[in-house]
């Protein structure tokens, strides 16, 4: 299965662009995990981590992220926050 | 016709102008190397984000519940300019570019009946502003502090612009600023920021068009309601960002030309100086001759 891209990006600047197995997001109703091929959905984030799988049952590396939201479509997931750290 | 000192005095006072000017060309340019790399840094959360609120936007018919922000107040009769200036001069005509864009945006508004507010960014643009419109400025935002626009700033800005918009102080906010094009050329920009244009919601589908079916989470009315006061926050980071590129850029390209006249002047006023020294010793050399002619 192809991987999904998976976008991180701040007002100062981009922190990843890179093709990742999946990602779990902190969305205000709820974490989800978004694999290549995900529904589109666009949710606001909780100030949280946002997990990383590099690959399939890698350990994940997490980012914290506060004041953003995320966006899947066609092209992959976009987690535009205000601040990045991880 | 100066004396030799004064000339030799000009050519040494010109000199150490040139020294300065030299210098101020070369920090502009590393820390126009610094900006620009921040300007394009920041490109893509800006264009994400205007693609996402435009997809949002056009998905959301404006009603009388949904954002201010997005629908505007209503009314359309106090126009508030956000004025966005470098801190300093010694940049070519970087800030009066900005003001002059600024003023005719004015002007044109005042020419159809309507109230305008100034909101100064950034200390080079007030004391115009104050002259053609004491009035009118209803307050500014000291930049001179920072060393480099940080979003935090941006988004102080945004807070107390958002908040005169809630309290009915305006209607509509237009952002004056120098678009970044290149180490040449910055284009005076005014972009209206509040409410969001529908122009250009219309004018990039980006990612709606394409994907019809997004879920969202909460509706799109929440989102909104979160995400169009982080969008007038980051125009007004990437205006700082694209005025700091500009205003170095526009420095530098103004002390090159200084650097250049200021050689143009060395010369002519070391061949004034020769001249003048050449036509002392003949004077001298020809009394000589003379005395000693007559003895």
């Amino acid at each position: 299965m192809a991987d999904l891209h998976f976008e991180l990006v701040t007002p100062e600047r981009l922190v990843r662009s890179e093709d990742v197995y999946m990602v779990v997001v902190p969305g205000v109703e709820g974490e989800f995990g978004a694999m290549a091929g995900h529904a589109p959905v666009m949710t606001v984030l909780k100030d949280g981590a946002v997990k990383v799988y590099k690959t399939a049952g890698s350990q994940p590396e997490s980012i914290n992220v506060s004041g953003g939201f995320a966006e899947v479509n066609d092209a992959g997931l976009t987690v535009l926050a205000e601040s990045a750290e991880g | 016709m100066a004396s030799l000192k004064a000339l030799k005095l000009r050519i040494g006072s010109v000199k150490s102008t040139q020294k300065i000017t030299k210098a101020m060309k070369m920090v502009a340019a590393a820390k126009l190397r610094r900006a620009q790399s921040n300007a394009e840094a920041g490109r893509p959360y800006s264009e994400r984000m205007a693609s996402v609120v435009a997809s949002l936007a056009s998905r959301v018919t404006p009603g009388p519940h949904s954002p201010k922000l997005l629908a505007g107040t209503g009314k359309d009769e106090t126009h508030l300019i956000v004025l966005a200036t470098g801190d300093r001069g010694l940049a070519g005509a970087f800030n009066t570019n900005i003001v002059r864009a600024a003023r005719k945006k004015a002007q044109e508004l005042e020419a159809d009946g309507k109230k305008v507010i100034f909101y100064i960014v950034g200390r080079k643009g007030r004391p115009v502003i104050a002259r053609f419109y004491p009035k009118a400025i209803a307050s500014q935002y000291d930049t001179s502090a920072m060393k480099a626009p940080a979003y935090a700033n941006a988004q102080e800005i945004a807070d107390d612009i958002i908040d005169r918009f809630e309290s009915g102080q305006f209607d509509v906010a237009h952002l004056a600023y120098a678009n970044f094009r290149s180490t040449l050329l910055q284009e005076p920009t005014v972009d209206q920021i509040i409410p969001v244009k529908p122009g250009a919601a219309s004018a990039t589908p980006a990612g709606g068009a394409a994907s019809p079916a997004v879920e969202y989470e909460p509706d799109e009315e929440e989102i909104l309601k979160a995400l169009l006061p982080k969008n007038v926050a980051i125009q007004i980071y990437r205006a700082l960002l694209e005025n700091a590129a500009g205003f170095y850029g526009s420095q530098m390209t103004a002390m090159d030309n200084a650097t250049r006249n200021a050689g143009d002047m060395i010369n002519k006023l070391s061949i004034k100086y020769n001249r003048q020294r050449q036509a002392a010793i003949t004077t001298e050399l020809v009394e000589i001759i003379s005395g000693a002619e007559a003895l």
